[in-house]
């Protein structure tokens, strides 16, 4: 029944292109010692997402057991070719896609099942990729849609995000598809903020940004892990992230092919041969 | 030359009736709008469900007035007009979940959803003409006008009256109160901005938390408010039959799109356009000519550019030229 009405879709669900997934992404396969490190599996880190197998709708898996995991507190680094499957897994991770094995925990409950709300109320929030920002709201009202779920009083969340962002301040009655890309970055990521998540998953947040405001934004995304809270996140900048990654991740084909401390990574030469380009 | 008269034969003519009519199709376009801003199509039915509400407040302003009750000077319509509301609520509310909502769950393309909403107008079409029948319907009490055309004369001296009719009065206050009170909600409400949200970026919405079920029954009453207050003031003005509020539709689309679908603002501004081009293409212009011309040049022939019969083509035409020109409307809305 659902079948038939799939060629019918439009205009709905996620949009999720990005200017470098045009054509077809260079292939590069699981190397022979996906055995870096192991993933970790059997210790349960704050949040968990294990052997996660999934794609969209009922078509092919896209994801193929892959295993992700973040620490209280620490930034864990997802990185991989384009069309990896790495939003995906953080799609996956956030209920927006239904696993057809594996599962994600949140400080040792089991979270599978739930919906993106649920988990949004649970303390995990999400910054897609793209279309990540209400562009027709204005900057404050983005704020305040981030902290729709909450019923106390929100000002004192909004002032903290205006510390970390200046810019915002200063914008907040103008529409937010008005500003810059890299506002608009941070937009994103202050309308996350505003839950007080325990987690915070971003999807390459730096993407489009010139490199002064990619250092600028990693910078706070430092400061934000400073201050307990978990960090998830998708970046196409894989040597600067992992530089910064407490954990990273090398996703290919849905799976994990590397995996370790982010200082791991940059040092094992299979991973710069394959993907850090030496 | 006579430019007092010829201001009063057109305020009185074009301006009064077309401001009330505009402020008619303005409210229709609300709604319209915003089932394509929130639920992303375009409700055909939403003529009908005009209809229904106007249709249940009738009875029930019958049933007032049988009983005795009226509204002093204002029509009794005005106090049946929350039963109206309430009324169509429940239907929109049961319509959106015995047909629309299986279509939402499995992500129907918006075609898909105007094929059924021209199912839903067919079905409140019938039962509209089951309660209320298809003949005209007056039901308008109270103090007919504010200013009526012969105390004017007199009190001005002019030759030319002026009618200023009350119900074209409530409408225009009424239309406003609406207006304000919507406005105010979607800016100033976390559940309205909330609805604004979720007509900017579904996803984006669902990720912030925001219910989508609670956004569209959220939508459809306040849909349902303003299709029947729209009714029930172009029932008032006019009257009530349930063949033209079928007809309505084409003006109220002509007004949504030309003011940008999704938008309402633009609503406002096409219910306005579409009203004053459809009255003044379709009204014959001498008498006001005349007045303007000096003594000895007045116009032989009626000066009308279309008669009153194909007044529906106007909005036609507007349309087909904003949606070959400006897709989006004349403020931004989504594209059709
Ligand atoms: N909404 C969708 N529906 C169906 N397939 C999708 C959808 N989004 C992505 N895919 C497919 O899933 C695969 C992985 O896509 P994904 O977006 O997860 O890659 P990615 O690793 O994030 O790539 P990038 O670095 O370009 O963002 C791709 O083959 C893509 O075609
Ligand atoms: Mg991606």
């Amino acid at each position: 029944m659902t079948e038939a009405y799939d060629p019918l879709r439009d205009d709905r669900g996620n949009r999720d292109i990005s200017i470098t997934k045009i054509g077809n992404p260079p292939v590069l396969t699981p190397a022979e010692n996906r055995e870096t490190r192991p993933a970790p599996g059997a210790v349960r880190a704050f949040l968990t997402a294990e052997a996660m197998v999934g794609g969209y709708g009922r078509g092919a898996n896209i994801l193929n057991g892959c295993t992700v995991a973040a620490e209280k507190g620490q930034i864990a680094v997802i990185v991989g070719p384009n069309g990896a499957g790495k939003s995906t897994a953080m799609k996956a991770v956030f209920g927006m896609l239904e696993l057809r094995q594996g599962t994600v925990t949140l400080d040792g409950e089991d979270i599978t099942r739930l919906k993106p709300q649920e988990r949004v109320a649970r303390g995990m929030a999400f910054v897609p990729q793209t279309r990540n920002i209400f562009a027709s709201l204005s900057v404050e009202e983005n704020l305040e849609m981030g902290a729709f779920l909450r019923r106390d009083d929100i000002s004192r969340t909004m002032e903290q995000v205006y510390t970390l962002f200046p810019i915002l301040k200063e914008k907040r009655r103008q529409p937010a598809g008005e500003l810059s890309g890299g506002q608009r970055q941070q937009v994103a990521v202050g309308r996350a903020l505003m839950t007080e998540p325990k987690v915070l998953m971003l999807d390459e947040p730096t993407a489009g940004v010139s490199p002064i405001v990619m250092d600028e934004l990693f910078d706070r995304i430092i400061e934000v892990a400073r201050q307990g809270i978990t960090i998830l996140m998708v970046e196409q900048n894989a040597r600067q992230a992992l530089e910064i990654a407490d954990m990273g991740y090398v996703l290919v084909q849905g799976a994990n092919a590397y995996s370790g401390t982010g200082r791991e990574l940059l040092a094992d030469p299979m991973v710069r041969k394959s993907f850090l380009g030496g | 030359m006579e430019p007092l008269n010829a201001l009063v034969v057109f305020l009185n003519f074009v301006f009064i009736p077309a401001a009330a009519y505009g402020a008619q199709l303005a409210l229709g376009a609300l709604g319209v709008t915003l089932i394509y801003g929130i639920l992303r199509f375009s409700n055909f039915a939403h003529g009908d469900t005009m209809a229904f509400g106007t249709a249940i407040t009738i009875l029930v302003t019958f049933a007032l007035q049988g009983a005795g009750v009226t509204f002093g000077p204002l029509p009794t319509a005005l106090l049946a007009l929350p039963v109206g509301i309430a009324a169509t609520a429940l239907l929109v509310l049961g319509t959106d979940r015995s047909v629309y909502r299986f279509y939402r769950e499995r992500k129907a393309a918006p075609v898909i959803l105007v094929i059924v909403s021209m199912g839903v107008m067919f079905v409140m079409n019938g039962i509209v003409r089951f309660i209320i029948g298809v003949e005209d319907v007056v039901f308008t009490d109270g103090a007919r006008f504010v200013i009526d055309a012969r105390g004017f004369r007199e009190a001005t001296g002019l030759a030319e009256g002026l009618a200023l009719r009350s119900t074209q009065v409530i409408t225009l206050v009424t239309a406003a109160v609406a207006v304000a009170l919507l406005f105010w909600f979607l800016n100033r409400t976390r559940t309205g901005k909330s609805m604004r949200a979720f007509s900017d970026n579904e996803d984006l919405a669902l990720l912030s938390g925001i219910s989508p079920e609670r956004v569209v029954a959220i939508t459809w009453i306040i849909v349902a408010a303003l299709a029947t207050t729209a009714g029930v003031l172009y029932g008032l003005d006019k009257s009530f039959k349930a063949f033209t509020y079928f007809q309505l539709l084409l003006p109220i689309f002509a007004a949504a799109i030309v003011g940008g679908l999704g938008n309402p603002v633009g609503a406002i501004a096409g219910g306005f356009i579409i009203a004053f081009s459809e009255v003044m293409v379709t009204y014959a212009w001498r008498k006001v000519v005349a007045y303007l011309l000096p003594e000895g040049l007045e116009p032989t022939s009626l000066l009308q550019l279309m008669s009153t019969e194909y007044k529906f083509a106007v909005s036609f035409a507007i349309l087909v030229i904003v949606l070959l020109f400006r897709p989006t409307g004349l403020f931004k809305g989504q594209s059709v």
